[in-house]
């Protein structure tokens, strides 16, 4: 998808190709035919903004789901901004600029959504290293050297049977 | 006279839920055996009782007893009876109701197979329970009481919500429930585990198949929920990101852990402390689900609930209840001596990293979920966290753990051979590329990347069926020798492949449906056809019909293969009279694992219809691999280890020992 910030580092942008390429699902549902450009290239670009703007009157919808009078308003409006020649991040302003940032399903990065974006990364990391430090500070290295009385004692009952 | 006995049936549960809260776990303290065996017959009598008010108010829907605010609210006389009897949870009041039944159930569960639990551990299990119960027990008696009658009675009903005149409804909350609040037993028997301050490898015996059970039935009620949304919403989506799926999505996830975790505590006594801590945190997760659909705080396409008094109501038992764990888990954690060893490539070491990426997955997924609220209630500031966030960053998690799946199983206990199951991989990763290339090459293009994708679902379904090959020994060992060793092994064995392998089938369709899958919108006249997945489909025109309490206007399609007919779809559009709502009833047709999925849109002047038409390839695969997953479950579950009264027997034999161990 045309959102480039991230498509520069390495395997990381392939996980993400990989990942938008069809992890999202396919966007399309309340789209109808009038609105439909007749560049499918640029229709293409149209339902994938679509799929991340919000419905601003429904719950919990993206505008290419709903069927929402408004809706379909900014449905037209990313296609004519598309048509004019805007870049998908233009698109993407201009829609925040009347709307604000609530229009956006997924949140920007910033000053107030640093925690969101930050806490899968930051727990992989605190919990990674918790594990290491706990693997680590534990003598795990010599755990089958010798059995402890008790552990005999099992054992022999255990034979005995 | 006969709702007034339901009613007074949840007041005397009350009473009831109050002794056992208290009097068993003084007994267990003191050692007083008369005290603690008030415990199990308490709860017998609180799951009679709540079964007594459950079952007269299903009967008040039964025979439409509009006097009752709640029947009248969410129910008409002509309505088709199974929604009659659904109809009952198809509510607040009343699906609170079924929770608290569910509760009670469980604890009833615990009462009867649990007679080989240590006395003390039963009672102070079934006293935790009891907690629960008495939360709830005075949240539907104070807030929502569905046995509030109306006078004078209406002569006709409001009905239900159309959307839930569904068989889906019939299954899908009490699935549900019975997963969500399964876990409560297991987060009792950790506080237990706590307030006792012993835990043992016995002790992860006896929590495994509860674990076990409630996760079955929640992955169970979570698929049907999915399959329900696909078909009922006319979107040809199967997941939302909804608030209210992820509700039952964080107990789902921590649950999983939970099962791996109580894995390595049963076979090698490792991770109590941290198996203790999930077992908390998965009920308070159910917990957190039924504060955020019951509330109403959140706007989603769930929500039919809003009154603030019940929020803060739930808040409360909120609070006090995963408030109150967590301190006691402060408070005593520290006393429980940490057990086994392992290298961190091993079985146990595997399992670890399982547990830290579905636990920051979970995280994720409650961070994204209340993220909006909070901000909104710290600043003021409204953002959205929608399908596009998580998509990104839960499947960028999930991406290491499926890779990893396959290798799990393959580890043996304490330290492992890497070199070992790599060398074993290596053909399952060889296979799974041929796999995935051949279903590439037969679907005729598509996105080239959707390769990867493919190969993640063919692997962890190949690499479950490699872990029994090499279980078995096959191709080394005579054949009817390694079916003899295949035979042999323990039904958990299986019961891990089947859900590893229904896992894979699960992520296979999901990236077959969203790869290969079309969608068409069209504007028909009737007569015209259009092409659909290699199916052409001609529009006959719209009738109308009638249903008992709708009228609808029905679109049909002839579907052709190669010039012949093979199946009729009928889509329609309905409106249910009483609450003059409209509906969009979606026609789906399937093929194989694959669907085609009709929905209707609006008329146009000119008489055209808009129609929307998907071609879902191997959809079925997400639901059917849940499916698997589940049966996977049972089996486990069905393992001889597991079954009642085998654990607690060698529990007895080898506790002295274990107890002197720590």
């Amino acid at each position: 998808m045309g959102r480039g910030s991230s498509s520069q580092h390495g395997w990381v942008a392939l996980v993400f190709a990989l990942l938008l390429a069809f992890v999202l699902p396919l966007p399309a549902f309340a789209v109808n035919p009038d609105e439909v450009l007749p560049n499918p290239a640029l229709e293409q670009r149209a339902r994938n903004l679509s799929a991340q703007l919000r419905c601003m009157v429904c719950q919990n919808q993206s505008i290419d789901d709903s069927n929402a009078e408004l809706a379909r308003d900014l449905r037209v409006l990313v296609r004519e901004r598309l048509t004019n020649g805007d870049t998908d991040q233009q698109v993407i302003d201009y829609v925040v600029s009347r709307y604000g940032e609530f229009v956006l399903l997924n949140p920007r990065f910033g000053a107030k959504t640093a925690i969101l974006w930050a806490t899968p990364l930051l727990l992989l990391l605190v919990g990674g290293i918790a594990i290491l430090v706990f693997v680590r500070t534990r003598p795990s290295q010599k755990p089958l050297a010798a059995l402890t009385p008790e552990e005999q004692a099992r054992i022999d009952e255990l034979l005995k049977k | 006279m006969i709702i007034e006995i339901g009613h007074y049936a949840l007041v005397l549960a009350l009473a009831t839920s109050l002794i056992v809260s208290i009097l068993p776990v003084i007994g267990a303290r003191r050692g007083d055996a008369s005290m603690m065996a008030l415990a199990p017959t308490g709860a017998l009598v609180m799951f009679a009782l709540v079964a007594l008010s459950f079952g007269v108010l299903t009967w008040a829907y039964v025979v439409s007893d509009f006097s009752v605010m709640n029947v009248w609210e969410n129910s008409h006389s002509l309505m088709p009876l199974i929604y009659k009897y659904s109809g009952v949870w198809g509510n607040h009041e009343g699906s609170m109701l079924l929770w608290l039944l569910i509760l009670v159930f469980f604890s009833a569960l615990v009462a009867v197979f649990g007679r080989n639990l240590p006395d003390t551990l039963r009672a102070n299990v079934l006293a935790v329970q009891s907690w629960i119960s008495a939360a709830f027990l005075l949240f539907i008696l104070l807030t929502s009481n569905p046995f509030l009658r109306l006078d004078p009675a209406p002569a006709e009903g409001q009905d239900l919500n159309p959307v839930l005149q569904d068989f889906g409804l019939a299954v899908h909350p009490p699935l549900l429930y019975l997963g969500y609040v399964g876990f409560s037993v297991c987060f009792s028997f950790a506080v237990a585990a706590l307030i006792e301050g012993r835990i043992d490898a016995a002790w992860a015996r006896w929590v495994r198949p509860w674990t076990l059970a409630a996760w079955t039935f929640l992955t169970a009620g979570i698929a049907m929920g999915s399959y329900w949304a696909y078909y009922e919403l006319g979107w040809g989506g199967w997941w939302f990101w909804d608030p209210v799926e992820n509700a039952s999505f964080m107990p789902w996830l921590a649950g999983t852990a939970l099962l791996h975790s109580a894995l390595v505590m049963e076979k090698r006594e490792a991770l109590k402390i941290w198996t203790v801590l999930l077992a908390i945190m998965t009920f308070s997760l159910s917990l957190l689900g039924t504060f955020l659909v019951r509330s109403g705080v959140l706007t989603s396409v769930h929500s039919f609930a809003t009154d603030p008094t019940r929020g803060i109501f739930i808040l409360s038992i909120l609070a006090v209840f995963i408030g109150g764990a967590f301190a006691l888990f402060a408070w005593r954690a520290p006393m429980l001596k940490a057990g086994g060893l392992f290298a961190p490539i091993s079985r146990e070491g595997s399992l670890v990293l399982n547990n830290l990426i579905l636990t920051v997955a979970t995280a994720t997924v409650l961070t994204g979920t209340l993220y909006p609220l909070i901000l909104e209630t710290l600043t003021g500031e409204k953002i959205s966290v929608g399908a596009p966030f998580f998509n990104m960053t839960f499947g960028l998690l999930m991406l290491p753990l499926l890779v990893a799946v396959p290798f799990g199983p393959m580890l043996a206990w304490k330290r492992g051979d890497l070199p070992g199951a790599l060398q074993r991989l290596y053909v399952v990763a060889g296979l799974s590329l041929f796999a995935g290339l051949a279903f590439f090459y037969v679907q005729n293009g598509g996105p080239v990347m959707a390769i990867f994708g493919l190969m993640l679902g063919f692997w962890g379904m190949i690499g479950a069926i490699a872990d029994l090959w090499y279980r078995g020994n096959f191709g080394k060992l005579k054949f009817s020798v390694a079916m003899r060793r295949l035979a042999g092994l323990p039904r958990s064995a299986f019961g891990t492949a089947i859900a590893h392998f229904g896992l894979g089938v699960t992520v296979l369709g999901i990236f077959a449906a969203t790869s290969f899958g079309t969608e068409t919108v069209v504007e028909m006249k009737p007569g015209a056809s259009v092409d659909v997945g290699g199916y052409s489909m001609t529009f006959d025109g719209m009738r109308d019909a009638v249903g008992p309490n709708y009228t609808e206007s029905r679109g049909h399609f002839a579907v052709r293969r190669g010039g012949v007919e093979v199946a009729d779809i009928w889509s329609s559009k309905r409106l249910y009279t009483a609450r003059r709502m409209p509906t969009t009833e979606a026609g789906i047709l399937t093929f194989g694992l694959s669907q085609l999925y009709v929905s209707l849109g609006d008329p146009m002047e000119d008489g055209g219809i808009v129609v929307r038409i998907w071609w879902k390839p191997f959809i079925l695969c997400i639901w059917g691999g849940c499916l698997i997953m589940m049966a996977g479950g049972f089996v486990s579950l069905s393992d001889r280890r597991l079954r009642v009264g085998a654990p607690s027997r060698r529990a007895k034999a080898a506790k002295p020992v274990l107890e002197a161990a720590e």
